[in-house]
């Protein structure tokens, strides 16, 4: 799907290139994740593939066509494109956002605030929203119409360059796992710059790890790459946690969930005090049928009916898309050593550290 | 006489209602050698500025323009075009050397917001919009002018106020415009001509920073207001 042979750039005013002699294929379908040391080049590789930055040599094939000889907004308006500064136009609505391409492409309105509408269920937005102005967006709302935008005239490939860079943790986790998930029923071609291992290896179908100066060091299955470092330099870059970091490429309901210490609200003390012993726990876990409701300390329990106690929420939730990695981080912050799966509210498991543990191992 | 009963003669002479010395005929003359000039400077400039600061060049060659009209006495570009300007064949009393010294007064702050204003949209939001396929004259048109509007015709605002304020020195050459009260005024120790010249001549300029402010404020686009987070425009003007 693309191609880029011998690709190199070398800045004006600068003697070393920052990308040497590139060459690598990226299969239709794909998420390809960049990494590398910062000053590596990876970024510069990315912005070559739409021409933001040209080339000093080289060739770029997209979809079967060579990239430098089509008029370069013709050529950009076929591939999305996303940055980690969003870059959303201020003096338009989130909706005329959106619609830019397609509205370039000269589609008519109605199919334009179709194809919005749509947009905005798949990257899960309000349709509020549409009429809003960015800044009236939290950053992580801004990300999610950036990539909306991308996406708008559904070209074949996305172009994503540290897209969930400048989101906080939480945030950045659950647009990980949304869009791990939209790619997987999308099925873009998808070339993604990141410096963060983790969401390579999580997001990646192959990892391309770059060593300063745009050089290919090691381009595989992350699995592969983590099992096999092809050099000292990929081994160092991937740091002394290869064990951990298998966890990314795994998802939460990929492990074996639990259901853990949980009741309905309608179950009597002596239920609630027979769950407590079998898990071994001094808390009980609530349920509104499957509606997750909280948790009560395991003293409170049988001085009155369940529904009465004031549940408190748990600190840590996971949504069942979010990788192991981010599992793992939650369960180890959670006083009780256990993370909650949540989706929209609906309660799915618990998950304890030796679930994960034993993914880890396996 | 006392002024106020030099201000009572002045308001009241027929001189001062019709004719070629009346205050209809000189504020209109003020007006309208403010608007040419204004006009002009902007046509000459703003095309360059707008395309130095879409090429993200310029911005040294703005603060040098900015600082040389800072430095220019209005009434040495005056004086020196009047003088060539009769050499070459200008009449006396006609309004070319003011013209010209009002054009060169009006420009660097037109030119230097203009550049600044544009080179001060994002640079993400222009890289994106490049990403997304639009156009260098695309870019332009929808991102790079509308989010520097303001700061555009701020730049109007400061030229027109300062063009208003200098087109009182047309009187020193021979021309007319609310200058001449002032002017004559002194000549002939006359308050009350002096005062009303130097008073419309302020109310004019008032009006103009009125007029051009609220049209400032009100053309950010929705979206990019002041107070918005996030608002490129709302950067330092110069």
């Amino acid at each position: 799907m693309i191609r880029l042979e011998n690709l190199r750039k070398v800045f004006s005013g600068s003697t070393r290139p920052a990308v040497t002699d590139l060459t690598m294929d990226i299969a239709r379908g794909e998420c390809v994740t960049l990494i590398g040391p910062s000053g590596c080049g990876k970024t510069t590789t990315l912005k070559m593939i739409n021409r933001i930055i040209e080339p000093t040599s080289g060739q770029i094939t997209v979809d079967g066509r060579n990239a430098m000889a089509i008029p370069v907004h013709e050529l950009r308006r076929s591939i999305g494109y996303v940055i980690q500064q969003i870059g959303l136009f201020p003096h338009r609505t989130i909706a005329q956002n959106i619609g830019t391409v397609p509205s370039l492409l000269g589609w008519d309105d109605t199919r334009i605030a179709d194809r919005v509408e749509e947009l905005v269920e798949t990257v899960g937005l309000d349709h509020e929203m549409l009429g809003r102005y960015p800044s009236e967006l939290s950053g992580g709302q801004q990300q999610r119409v950036g990539v909306a935008r991308a996406l708008a005239a559904d070209p074949p490939v996305l172009l994503m360059d540290e897209p969930f860079g400048a989101v906080d943790p939480i945030v950045r986790n659950r647009l990980q796992a949304e869009f791990h998930e939209l790619q997987d029923s999308l099925g873009k071609t998808v070339v993604f710059v990141t410096h963060d291992v983790d969401e390579a290896i999580f997001l990646g179908n192959r990892m391309a790890i770059l060593e300063m100066g745009g050089i290919l060091a090691q381009y595989d299955a992350p699995e592969k790459i983590l099992a096999e470092p092809a050099s000292m330099f990929v081994e160092r870059f991937l740091g002394g946690e290869r064990g951990l970091k298998r966890l990314s490429l795994l998802a939460v309901i990929d492990a074996g969930l639990e259901r853990g210490p949980f009741v309905d609200v309608t179950a009597g003390p002596e239920e609630a005090r027979r769950v407590m012993e079998a898990n071994a726990v001094d808390w009980l876990g609530l349920l509104d049928g499957d509606r997750l409701l909280g948790w009560v300390d395991g003293s409170r329990v049988g001085s009155s009916q369940l529904r009465d106690l004031e549940p408190r929420s748990f600190l840590v939730t996971l949504d069942s898309r979010d990788s192991l990695r981010t599992a793992l981080d939650a369960v180890v912050t959670s006083h009780a050593r256990v993370a909650v799966v949540v989706d929209d509210g609906i309660y799915r498991g618990m998950l304890d550290l030796e679930a994960i543990a034993g993914e880890v191992t396996e | 006489m006392t002024f106020w009963e030099e201000l009572e003669a002045f308001l009241t002479a027929p001189d001062t209602w019709s004719g070629p010395d009346s205050i209809p005929t000189r504020l209109w003359e003020h007006v309208w050698i403010s608007v040419v000039a204004v006009l002009v400077a902007s046509i000459l400039v703003l095309p360059l500025a707008v395309w130095l600061g879409h090429i993200r060049r310029g911005s040294g060659v703005a603060s040098t323009v900015v600082n040389i009209g800072r430095a220019l006495p209005s009434f040495g570009i005056l004086a020196i075009s009047f003088l060539v300007l009769v050499q070459m064949g200008a009449g006396v009393g006609e309004p070319w050397a003011v013209l010209v010294a009002l054009i060169a007064l009006a420009a660097p702050p037109l030119f230097t917001n203009t550049v600044t204003g544009i080179q001060s949209v994002e640079a993400w939001t222009v890289e994106a919009a490049r990403g997304m396929g639009l156009t260098g004259k695309e870019v332009l048109s929808s991102v790079e002018i509308p989010l520097s509007t303001p700061l555009i015709v701020e730049g109007l605002r400061i030229a027109t106020v300062q063009v208003i304020a200098t087109a009182t020195l047309g009187a020193l050459v021979a021309w007319g415009g609310l200058g001449r009260y002032i002017v004559d005024g002194f000549a002939r120790q006359d308050m009350g001509r002096l005062i009303v010249g130097a008073v419309l001549v302020g109310l004019l300029a008032i009006v103009a920073e009125l007029g051009l402010g609220a049209l400032q404020r009100g053309s950010a686009p929705k979206g990019a207001r002041r107070g918005d987070v996030g608002n490129p425009a709302q950067r330092s003007t110069v």
